[in-house]
């Protein structure tokens, strides 16, 4: 069993055709449904800092339906102090900024408390406030610099959008998010399959595809096919590839170069670490700290689906990512590339023995891996916006999926995606959104706890 | 640590004869009731030459221990004894289940069902070191020498019952410096008598394999084990070391302790062993001397195709198959095999 | 470009009370990591429950000083057996995972608008320090005129920290050379051999853990006083992988090996983040502004620690005092 580098190509090959074929199909729709609006930044940018002695109360509003949010103007503010009397008000401007002065000066404002309140009368039709119940939002001051508040803005809580239904919203952005997880913690689980390597940087590989597709996002003009801009299709496919090289060179560069050495594994965790801190900082040191969208795509008109809103992005996600997700496993099954890649993370010295070129086979899972998480991090970035650290903070939630799955399956590694990205988002019907994510590292724990080798993990003596 | 701490006369005499200790700290030393070795194995003579006899004066008794690794059963021992007091050889064709059932034994693994007793006492359930507490001790296949450690460090950590080894004592050198230097010259002894005191200084790591071998046998032996099991004590060891090798395991005899060992090289077995039992797909198919079992029809028929070659390359051989069994042990404990078919998952 | 004062303010930095936080932080990772091969990349989590314990002690409850670091001890602790259960059992990089995940779960729960009145959400606790501050003996800039001094607070806390990090490293040498610490390395090398040998790795390792972990705590707290303030940022996975870097500089297994990285690294990157911080700045600056502007000036020393982390453990694993025989972890 030899893995031909012509299977390797036939891989490749086919998983980017399944990436242009279904840019295609969706391109059209999104082409159709895009009405580029106002670039998404103008939302929220923070007034310029005064120099004065008064405490400002500010805040932002945006609706979060949205992605990225929009600004919601024309909402009206009081502010109350303790006893109860209005002594500010004010009203969100076009980019849902608000900005209230506090009379008096700072230093006697310093210990009283202040309650916000919002007139949600004023709140655009089918908008409301995520939380219904906080309708107010008091703030002691303890320091003489402005307050800011924020009020999330969603749906309409009332007659249509029940539990149920929000629940069905909530896991049709779980299943968006769930497949995106699902590619990054495939790559993740083959990479330590086949090299015990608990991967710390990547989440890095993650960025370096959002990042990689950003950067032909950003160059000047428009790239046209008979006249239909492609830009984001071709950055798509160049992030693709350019992950799949990026893989290969970590790999090549770094991990093999180790491996002959014999490096044990637990120092290998720890370079790891080092690259990532090294990696993400250079992302951020080239590509600013800032929060990026991609141009294009950027808020196509959702269809309605009953009762649920889903945009023509999600539909190209779910599609893509299935297609990729099903062709990986596939190739894994039924090519011989596929199976000597199995031979190896069953038994790397059984594998080599058996004529198996270890290190191609290898190579080929760093740039197959590499690939899946690139992929991941341009669709992430698509989604919901992205910057130099978005694959470092969905690394745990990789881990959590590939860990939950049981670590180096690659079935568990979907699975455990699939229920930790559902997780994430639906359980936000129950707990705060902000702690959806603590959620989900909370079910890590627990199933590590009961089943430590993982939903779909061989039981194996771990211990 | 056993209740008893009965410091029998004569084997604390003994052990001074034979590794030349002082008087060890009672906590440390199980209480071995004094075997006399020829008595040991004239009672054998009066055994069935069958799988599942029944022993005189078993010290380990199995009774139904079986284990699965997922469709295979690796381990399927209905009953089994183990006579205290003399050499007794596993054998068997590689994949016999020979290790598992040590682990089993030792309680590095747990088996899905059965019961085993050491010394009339129940073990199941019992986690590892607390078997090794009870005495008894085992070595690996894989030298688990502490590398980065010193010679005479892995020693010291195989003394049982030590006050410093407790958190809080542990920062207060006066606790335990006591005990450490009776230790130390126990220590001493068992290298002197194992021909690694020149090495005492040295990193473990250092050390060559058939070294490797005596430093994990010695250690062993600072526990002062009644029951010392060996995972293949010759394997990787060069043929020069090989009959001091034997001769230690012999002077563990008769030192009065049981010794329970695997091993592939029948040279090996047909010298040492007082009595043989041989596996073969995880079940006990004979038992015997040496002689008698080696002529077993069973046991011939279990060894073709696997072993047939014996007599030619068997060191080469052994060779192979212990490094092969290395690596994919190796592999097994350090990374989880990726099934990426998923199909075969319980 | 000043020399002068790069030099003199990077030995502000590196003998610190910053530097001084990290050290004892990295003392417990030397227990964990270094002598037990435990890898626990949580320490941040640690960091943070002593911390906020103290800080939400005072600030929140209005309890004694006295108390609220004694719970945030008592809390590491807890902590420490909450991870320990599931995980200490479990192959090493799963206790990784879960560390990780549990620093982060902390983190992210605390800076929580949920949990604002009792830990101050992002923008975290202020005003519990004041005990801590009354007993400050010092009340001029103290140090060596001309070449490095401290603000007296300042050097209050490092002078607290210091000692704070000897007395732990006496422990740590008091339990090291004894038998207790024996059984530690021996799990370090191969725990199967020590468990042969009827030692009960599991509570060795919670011990490890625990003791490690408090010193963590001790961190935390330390931390929340120095800056006599305390917020989530402080407490980013960053902060652990920075306590790994020291402790690598060091070298790992090493008594004083957290104390000699802390020294050097916290010179050397404060020496690098001045260095860029004047070539960036100024009208005319010395690096031209296309290559680096002041912001990426303050990334250099995340660059180079990462870097840092990386080549030390692939070429120097043993430390750069270390000698390579000696090389506690397994690196090669």
């Amino acid at each position: 069993m030899h893995a031909r580098p012509r299977s390797v190509l036939a891989v490749i090959l086919a998983m980017l055709a399944v990436v242009i074929a279904s840019l295609l199909v969706a391109g059209g729709t999104a082409a159709s449904a895009s009405t580029v609006r106002a670039a998404a930044s103008d939302a929220c940018t923070k007034p310029p800092p005064r120099k004065d002695e008064t405490i400002h109360v500010q805040g932002c509003l945006s609706d979060l339906r949205e992605k990225p949010p929009a600004p919601v103007p024309d909402v009206s503010f009081d502010i109350q102090d303790e006893a109860g009397k209005v002594v500010g008000s004010g009203k969100s401007n076009a980019s849902g900024v608000f900005d209230i002065p506090l009379p008096g000066k700072a230093i006697d404002n310093l210990g009283k408390t202040f309650t916000i309140k919002i007139d949600k009368s004023t709140l655009p039709k089918g908008a409301a406030l995520r939380n219904s119940k906080q309708v107010s939002l008091k703030v002691t001051l303890k320091l003489d610099s402005d307050v800011y508040v924020t009020f999330p803005i969603g749906d309409a809580e009332g007659a249509g959008t029940g539990k149920g239904v929000q629940a069905l919203q909530l896991a049709v952005g779980g299943l968006v998010f769930a497949l995106l997880l699902a590619m990054a913690s495939l790559g993740l689980s083959m990479i330590f399959g086949t090299t015990g390597l608990t991967n710390f940087a990547h989440g890095e590989l993650v960025t370096f595809g959002a990042l990689a597709a950003f950067g032909i996002d950003s160059l000047p003009g428009e790239i046209r096919v008979a006249g239909t801009d492609v830009t984001i299709a071709v950055a798509i496919v160049f992030a693709t590839v350019a992950s799949a090289a990026f893989g290969w060179l970590n790999d090549w560069a770094l991990w093999r170069p180790l491996r002959k050495r014999g490096t044990g594994l637990v120092a290998m965790m720890v370079v790891s670490i080092g690259l990532s801190v090294l990696l993400r900082n250079l992302y951020q040191y080239f590509a600013g700290a800032d929060t990026h969208q991609y141009s294009q795509f950027s808020s196509p008109s959702p269809y309605h689906w009953g009762p649920v809103l889903v945009t023509p992005k999600d539909i190209f996600v779910v599609l893509l990512s299935s297609a990729v997700l099903v062709l990986v496993t596939m190739a894994l099954q039924r090519t011989r590339l596929g199976k000597a890649t199995r031979a190896v993370a069953d038994n790397t010295a059984l594998a080599a023995a058996t004529g198996i070129n270890v290190d191609r086979v290898i190579s080929v899972v760093w740039i197959v891996g590499a690939m899946l998480a690139g992929l991941s991090g341009v669709l992430l970035g698509m989604t919901q916006g992205f910057d130099y650290q978005i694959g470092f903070k969905i690394l745990l939630l990789v881990f959590a999926a590939t860990v939950l799955g049981g670590l180096g399956t690659v079935w568990g590694a979907i699975v455990g995606a699939l229920v930790i990205g559902l997780f994430v988002e639906v359980s936000t019907l129950i707990i705060p959104a902000e702690l959806k994510f603590v959620g989900a590292l909370v079910v890590l724990i627990v199933v590590l706890l009961i089943r430590p080798q993982g939903l779909l993990g061989k039981a194996q003596r771990v211990g | 640590m056993p209740a008893d701490e009965v410091t029998d006369p004569v084997t604390a005499k003994q052990v001074r004869s034979s590794a030349g200790a002082t008087a060890m700290p009672p906590e440390t030393a199980p209480a071995r009731p004094q075997v006399d070795v020829s008595a040991a194995r004239a009672a054998l003579r009066d055994v069935p030459h069958e799988p599942g006899a029944p022993k005189p004066d078993p010290i380990v008794v199995v009774d139904g221990v079986r284990r699965t690794f997922g469709g295979l059963t690796a381990v399927d021992v209905a009953h089994l004894e183990i006579q205290r007091g003399v050499i007794t050889g596993l054998i068997g064709p590689n994949g016999a289940g020979k290790t598992t059932f040590f682990n089993l034994m030792t309680g590095f693994d747990r088996p899905d069902e059965g019961d085993w007793s050491f010394n009339g006492t129940s073990l199941k359930g019992i986690p590892a070191y607390r078997v090794a507490r009870r005495g008894m001790v085992r070595t690996f296949q894989l030298t688990k020498v502490l590398s980065k450690l010193t010679v005479l460090e892995n020693m010291r950590v195989g003394a049982t019952g030590q006050h410093g080894e407790r958190l809080l004592r542990a920062m207060f050198a006066p606790f335990w410096r006591k005990q450490e230097t009776s230790n130390t010259t126990k220590a001493d002894a068992l290298l002197e008598r194992f021909l690694l005191i020149k090495k005492r200084e040295d990193f473990a790591g250092s050390l060559s394999g058939g070294q490797r071998k005596l430093l994990e046998m010695a250690r062993a032996l600072m526990a002062d084990p009644e029951l010392v099991m060996l995972d293949e004590p010759m394997a990787g060891v060069n043929p020069a070391l090989k009959q001091s090798l034997l001769g230690h395991v012999k002077s563990l005899r008769d030192d009065g302790r049981t010794v329970l060992f695997v091993e592939h090289d029948m040279d090996m077995v047909r010298d040492i062993s007082d009595w043989v039992i041989v596996m073969a797909q995880g079940k006990v198919i004979a038992e015997g001397p040496p002689d008698s079992v080696m002529g077993d029809q069973r046991v011939i028929d279990a060894y073709l195709g696997s072993h047939h070659d014996q007599d030619i390359s068997e060191d080469m051989e052994d060779k192979i198959i212990a490094q092969a069994q290395a690596e994919i042990d190796d592999d097994n404990s350090s990374t989880a095999p990726a099934d990426v078919e998923g199909e075969h998952r319980a | 470009m000043d020399w002068q004062s790069i030099f003199s303010e990077a030995l502000q930095q590196g003998l610190g009370p910053v530097a001084a936080v990290y050290c004892l932080a990295a003392i417990g990772l030397n227990v964990h990591f270094g002598y037990t091969g435990l890898l626990n990349f949580g320490q941040a989590g640690f960091m943070a429950v002593g911390g906020y314990a103290v800080s939400s002690f005072v600030a929140t409850w209005g309890l004694p000083f006295w108390l609220g670091s004694l719970a945030g001890l008592f809390a590491a602790g807890v902590l420490a057996l909450l991870l320990g259960v599931p995980t200490l059992r479990l192959r090493a990089d799963y206790l990784a995972i879960v560390t990780i995940a549990a620093a982060e779960i902390i983190r992210q729960t605390i800076g929580s608008v949920t949990l604002l009145t009792y830990f101050g959400g992002q923008d975290g606790l202020q005003g519990f320090s004041s005990s801590f501050a009354n007993l400050n003996p010092f009340s001029g800039p103290v140090g060596i005129p001309g070449v490095v001094t401290w603000r007296p607070y300042d050097f209050w806390t490092l002078l607290v920290c210091w000692v704070l990090a000897a007395l732990c490293c006496l422990m740590v040498w008091a339990l090291m050379r004894s038998p207790w610490g024996r059984v530690l390395k021996g799990i370090r090398e191969d725990e199967d051999a020590v468990r042969s040998l009827g030692k009960n790795v599991y509570a060795y390792k919670m011990q490890s853990l625990m003791i490690g972990g408090l010193i963590g705590g001790l961190a935390g707290i330390m931390s929340a006083l120095q800056h006599s303030a305390i917020n989530p940022s402080f407490f980013a996975t960053d902060t652990t992988f920075f306590a790994y870097t020291v402790l690598l500089v060091g070298g790992a297994a090493r008594v004083l090996g957290p104390v000699a990285g802390t020294i050097v690294f916290w010179f050397l990157i404060s020496f690098l983040d001045l260095f860029f911080g004047q070539a960036t700045s100024g009208t005319n600056p010395l690096i031209p502004d296309w290559l680096m502007n002041s912001n990426q000036a303050s990334l250099v020393r995340f660059i180079f620690m990462g870097a840092a982390l990386m080549l030390l453990m692939v070429y120097r694993p043993q430390g750069i005092f270390g000698d390579r025989r000696e090389l506690a972890i397994d690196a090669r």
